[in-house]
């Protein structure tokens, strides 16, 4: 009693008590800790480590390798407790290295070690691995075991990118936790029994997870592998870079890390408002497109010969003629940019300047045609945070596991621990489905009719009516025009005012490009107009920033007409890609670790892209090629470094205000900044025909791997493309007369194409879907009209 | 004193003289039948208790405590009442996955009887709340589960079992749940896992006991086959009754199951806590002496699980504490026997090998530190030991159980008992059954292992078992061995 009163004194200044302390003893030591916590993780924030194997701070506990046990003492006398499964509680003792602790953990590091083959000097993991690292600060330092060792074959393939080890393997349930828990596919679980039991695959199932990889890094030894990095380097021989993964919007954070001036490896950093240390397999192994042979190195330009080599002077020259004669020919707005959403938000505010003030047009667009109109970022805007904690998640877009993966699994976890209830509007029943609280089908194009029948339900209407809502809007079918997304999105808008919306668009940069100006200005142009434009004769020239609208642009007729009806075409890319083989010049790009800036995700985060590498052969910036360019059209941008390039977007762009290095530096999650002054959506409603013998209707999405520059450059990502078919409903093969696994044509109004015939019970009745931009010599978009509402096809036997 | 009755169509039971509270139709060959139970008594236990509040039920079990009979002994009126309350859907879970050496009492409950389990399942229900109900049942026992799924079948159409039982409130449904066939799915969490669809690996209790965080999250209770079964005679007749028979603190009779070295071994039902050990293995009524009239050298007293014991506690009686107190325990009530002609060793790796098999391979100790102790003991057993081994046998258990290790008492060895439970580093108790026949042979019968071991600091490689099963073939005596 006496101390307490004491302690009363002591402590006047602050006589509010946090509700959520937990006053514990930790050797002896006074802490204080958070209501909830475990034990392990109060020990950890009072600096004394508790050594672990399956535990993990994102995913549940377990207690199976006992290596955490300590002893605890609640009242009762000290006993030993897995201090990963035991929250604090008041008064708690907790001694991490008392005599029986350090007995009981030497115990379990002397068993773990005893069926462990100990091959640390030629296993991948030697260096960064938890159990040798352990087995030095809390193992015994000698083991008393001299049966023979269990033997397994050794590596054996449980996927197309990881191997298993079971040897090595120490049974802390982590690879398979995360494969139930986070990422939703239970494909690898224990066998056997005993001293026997194993991680395993289901016979004949692979682990074909997009999430696989991070089993890999979660492995506390060296039992799981990953195809790309197996025997690349050592631990010790790589330099990493904290960065922002830009193969898709999310924008996960990343270490990047090389060795002799080569990517080999991309690990996830744990983001608390992204990606929660967890990447999909396309963010972490798409770092081999790096290094791909097919890179540009040097400046292209078009002779009677085809592509030679030039000097960047002179190519900078003949950019600059280029663009000098197209404004000659037809002004400022005969020249059209299209691209720029998979560089840096640098690159991108280069080059609006280059084209909006520079040269004076206004048709820009850093979107491909499969997008949404860029209104939508001018919408009250929503973080991933607020998605993932809203009590009702509105989905209108495409399937987030194929083009957002770990937006998938922010989602994904809201639902399963049931913070959120998902409302889906879908054509095909998405990754999501399975979590989604309701599923609303509609028939592609009809959306907006759904989302206004859906909104009169009462159970509906209450669910949304029960707190915050956020809507997840994103473009997810290419066969039809966005105008149907669109009024579904003003629909739900209109009937929750007070919705907030995170925009699902996929490219890295998409979000920022758009933000910092790559964007049509005033009567301005969109991407589908430029390429209208151009296939009318009207573009004098055409920039292609990173882009290849005739894999990307869903229409491919018009994008072929376009090009071959702009005069000029100007292309800056990594690669020399379909659109590009067609540019007068081709200025050699630099790719992802070879340029530093910062990039804006989805919900208008921004945060830092570090260079790891030195450029591939002679590449640049594409912010560097602006400013060149600039100074040779005759005026200097005052770029001179990227660090001018970011100060300027800090002064001159709109929600950019707090986005200066200082806070970048201080916070690695970033600084939100959304652009406010954003035109509102202003898209003409296109009406739907009626179907007449064209009575499928037409759903294009994409699938996470595809042909993109990134999966198809890595040749560990390549053939993981599923490659193109047409899925149809089970019990529409009948009707169409075919078999599965039999050519069939298929025939819209525009083209017809022949496909092979598959089924997928994701697939509506009445509807037929194909991957997008998939490896293969047929092109879906031949099938597409970009001006018609939707596409509706003719499906026949060949 | 009578001597034992058996019935032709239940090999290995003998009634006696002796309170029939389980096993009273026994003698009835169709005494698995609809018909035949009722024309026993049947439901009428059920009857007595809808005609009275579910509390009144409650209390009347509480007060009879009806100790667990699936090993640990709790009373299973007092699980009850640890729901925490108002939260439902709550379920009742019957443990029927009886895997535990030597134990074979509740099979025989659900083939000669199923219904009588079902009367059990649907008392408890009423008296907790409960209205969900799923038998467990091994995977091995093809029989019980015909004979219960036939007896389900029959009580559904009998209205039993479903909506509105016998017009009352009270509608309960059973499932019926075969088991895979693994030793630890006799584990209650572990059970709940398999019966989730999930893998047998146990869940860690403390926080959550199952009876608050139990089968698809809910409540529930997990009662042993034989609990509930003495369920209807004690609604039929009152727990005043049910306290007559044994002792205040074990009441009522148990199923016993005796095997090994004894001249008729078999499954008995005794009264709890009075009979001896000596009774058991020496009386007429019960297995009469050890085969060949040999002297006993050590007993298993409760499953294969449990320490052994030796002749110095025969006259310990059928009583939970004080079997713990000599350093023990009842748990299944499996006693297993083994007269003077028993090679210890050996005897310690058999079960030492099932535990070590068994192990669901979640917590380090028990899947690393079980199989270690195999493979010690097989090469202790073939005669290539070393004289590390024996220390290192105790060694490896410390990892699995630290701390001091309950053992029986010898006054040949001069050595006190040390009392039951001991501590452990594993979930379930999987780990430290693996280590309670090594320890208790080493502690009670050291000299039969020195005898194995030659004298020898290393082991020759060609003579080391090099897989599990090795140890099963006879291992041919190295050269140079004496």
């Amino acid at each position: 009693m006496t101390t307490i009163e004491t302690e009363a004194v002591d402590d006047a200044p602050e006589p509010i008590a946090d509700p959520n302390a937990v006053a514990i003893e930790i050797n002896g030591r006074a802490v204080t800790a958070r209501k909830g916590d475990l034990i392990i993780k109060a020990a950890e924030d009072a600096g004394e480590f508790i050594p672990r194997f399956c535990y993990h701070e994102r995913m549940s506990s377990v207690g199976m390798c006992r290596m955490c046990l300590v002893e605890v003492d609640t009242g009762r006398g000290p006993q030993l407790m897995p201090s990963c499964m035991f929250p604090v509680s008041p008064d708690m003792k907790v001694f991490t290295d008392s005599p029986i602790s350090k007995a009981a953990q030497e115990g379990v590091i002397e068993l773990l070690l005893a069926q462990h083959p100990l091959d640390c000097p030629v296993c991948d993991k030697g260096g960064e691995c938890p159990l040798q690292d352990q087995s030095f600060s809390h193992g015994p330092g000698e083991s008393r075991y001299v049966e023979e060792k269990r033997h397994y074959e050794k590596p054996i393939p449980i996927s197309d990118l990881v191997f298993l080890d079971r040897e090595r393997c120490i049974l802390c349930d982590r690879c398979t936790r995360f494969a139930d828990e986070v990422a939703g596919d239970a494909l690898i679980h224990f066998t056997h029994r005993g001293n026997l039991t194993q991680i395993n695959t289901f016979p004949d199932e692979p682990f074909a997870s997009y999430f696989s990889g991070n089993t890999v890094q979660i492995c506390p030894v060296g039992a799981l592998t990953a195809k790309p990095y197996r025997f690349k380097a050592r631990p010790w021989d790589l330099d990493e870079a904290e960065s922002t993964c830009t193969g898709c919007a999310v924008g996960c954070h990343v270490a990047v890390q090389s060795t002799r001036d080569e990517v080999v490896r991309i690990q996830g950093v744990d983001s608390e408002p992204v990606n929660w240390g967890w990447l999909c397999d396309r963010g972490r192994f798409g770092f081999e497109s790096i290094s791909s042979g097919d890179r540009v190195t040097t400046p292209l330009v078009l002779t009677n010969e085809g592509h030679a080599p030039t000097s960047w002077n002179s190519a900078i020259g003949s950019v600059a003629q280029l663009i000098n004669d197209a404004l000659a020919a037809g002004g400022p707005s005969s020249i059209a940019v299209l691209g720029g959403a998979r560089g840096t938000n640098e690159d991108a505010f280069a080059w609006a300047r280059l084209a909006h003030d520079v040269i004076g047009t206004p048709n820009v667009s850093a979107q491909l045609g499969d997008g949404l109109p860029v209104g939508v970022l001018g919408l009250n805007r929503a973080t991933i945070a607020e998605a993932a904690n809203a009590s009702t998640i509105i989905l209108l877009g495409p399937d987030l596991k194929e083009e957002l993966p770990v937006l998938y699994l922010r989602l994904r976890d809201a639902a399963e621990r049931k913070r959120s209830r998902i409302i889906e509007f879908t054509a095909k029943a998405s990754g999501l489905s399975r979590y989604a609280w309701r599923t609303v089908f509609y028939q592609p194009g009809a959306q907006a009719d759904a989302v206004t029948t859906a909104l009169q339900q009462s159970e509906i209407a209450a669910q949304i009516g029960s707190g915050n809502v956020v809507i997840v809007v994103g473009r997810a079918n290419l066969a039809e025009s966005s105008s149907a997304t669109v009024a579904a999105l003003l629909a739900l808008t209109a009937a929750i005012p007070e919705a907030k919306v995170l925009p699902a668009l996929r490219r890295g940069n998409v979000v920022g490009a758009l933000q910092v100006g790559l964007r049509p200005g005033i009567d301005g142009l969109d991407s589908k107009g430029i390429l209208a434009a151009a296939a009318a004769g009207t573009i004098e020239c055409l920039v292609l920033l990173g882009a290849d609208p005739l894999s990307d642009f869903p229409d491919s007729d018009l994008a072929r007409r376009a090009l071959a009806g702009a005069r000029r075409i100007i292309a800056i890319d990594t690669v020399v890609n379909d659109s590009s083989k067609l540019a007068h010049v081709v200025l050699p790009a630099a790719g992802f670790a070879e340029k530093a800036g910062t990039t804006t995700n989805l919900e208008g985060r921004v945060t830092r892209v570090a260079q790891k590498i030195t450029v591939n052969g002679t590449s640049r910036p594409d912010w560097m090629i602006a400013a060149d360019i600039a100074k040779r059209l005759g005026t200097d941008l005052g770029f001179g470094s990227v660090d001018d390039v970011s100060a300027a977007i800090n002064q001159h762009v709109d929600g950019y205000e707090g986005v200066t290095a200082a806070a970048l530096a201080a916070d690695v999650d970033g600084v939100l900044a959304t652009t406010r002054t954003i035109d509102p959506i202003n898209v003409p409603v296109v009406g739907l025909g009626d179907r007449n013998a064209y009575d499928f209707r037409l759903v294009v999405s994409r699938k996470l791997y595809d042909a993109a520059v990134g999966t198809s450059h890595s040749p560990s990502l390549a053939p993981l493309a599923p490659g193109t078919a047409l899925y149809v409903h089970p019990l529409d093969v009948a009707r169409i007369g075919s078999a599965v696994g039999a050519e069939v044509t298929v025939t819209s109004q525009r083209a017809m194409i022949v496909l092979t015939l598959a089924t997928d019970d994701s697939v509506q009745r009445g509807t037929a879907w194909v991957p997008f931009n998939q490896p293969g010599n047929a092109r879906v978009g031949d099938l597409i009209d970009a001006t018609s509402a939707v596409t509706d096809v003719r499906i026949e036997s060949l | 004193m009578s001597t034992a009755t058996t019935y032709p169509h239940t090999p290995g039971f003998y009634s006696g003289d002796r309170p029939e509270i389980v096993t009273s139709r026994f003698r009835y060959e169709d005494s698995y039948t609809l018909e035949r139970y009722l024309a026993t008594d049947g439901y009428e236990g059920l009857k007595a208790a809808l005609t009275r509040p579910a509390p009144a039920i409650h209390d009347e079990v509480k007060n009879a405590t009806v100790l667990g009979r699936g090993g640990a002994g709790f009373p299973a009126g007092t699980k009850w009442g640890l729901t925490p309350p108002g939260v439902y859907p709550r379920y009742l879970v019957v443990n029927g996955d009886e895997s535990e050496p030597g134990t074979y009492k509740d099979r025989l409950l659900m083939e000669r009887d199923p219904h009588q389990l079902i009367e059990g399942c649907l008392i408890a229900c009423y008296a907790a709340g409960l209205s969900q109900c799923f038998l467990y049942i091994r995977g091995e026992m093809a029989l019980a589960q015909e004979r219960v799924a036939t007896a389900l079948n029959e009580a559904y159409a009998a209205g039993y079992i479903g909506r509105n039982i016998l017009g009352s409130q009270l509608s309960v449904d059973i499932v019926l749940h075969w088991g895979a066939g693994a030793y630890v799915v006799g584990e209650e969490t572990a059970l709940i896992e398999s019966l989730e669809g999930n893998r047998g690996m146990p869940r860690l209790k403390p926080p959550f006991f199952p009876a608050a965080i139990g089968l698809y999250g809910k409540p529930t209770i997990v009662n042993n086959v034989e609990t509930l079964a003495n369920l209807p005679w004690l609604l039929r007749n009152g727990a005043d009754e049910y306290l007559k028979v044994g002792t205040p603190t074990s009441p009522g009779t148990r199923m016993v199951a005796i095997s090994g070295h004894v001249k008729r071994p078999g499954v008995f039902e005794i009264i709890n806590g009075t009979t001896t050990f000596r009774d058991l293995i020496y009386g007429d009524e019960f297995c009469q002496g050890i085969r060949d009239d040999n002297e006993l050298k050590a007993f298993v007293p409760g499953g294969g699980s449990a320490p052994w014991f030796i002749a110095d506690q025969l006259d310990l009686p059928f009583e939970g504490r004080l079997v713990g107190a000599a350093g023990s325990m009842l748990g299944s009530g499996a006693i297993m026997v083994m007269d003077d002609t028993t090679d210890i060793p050996s005897a310690a790796l058999t079960l030492t090998r099932f535990y070590a098999h068994e192990s669901c391979g979640k917590c380090a100790p028990c899947r690393e530190g079980g199989t270690w102790l195999m493979r010690i003991l097989e090469r202790v057993v073939a005669g290539v030991g070393t004289n590390r081994d024996l220390d290192q046998l105790y060694e490896v258990g410390e990892t699995i159980c630290p701390g001091a290790f309950p053992h029986a008492s010898s006054a040949a060895l001069d050595l006190p008992a040390v009392p039951f439970p001991y501590k452990m580093t594993t979930i379930c108790f999987v780990g430290p059954s693996a280590y309670a026949p090594v320890h208790s042979a080493l502690t009670l019968f050291r000299e039969e292992f020195e005898a194995k071991i030659v004298k020898r600091t290393f082991i020759p490689v060609s003579a080391a078992p090099v897989t599990p099963t090795s140890a099963d073939a006879a291992t041919p005596a190295p050269a140079g061995a004496h």
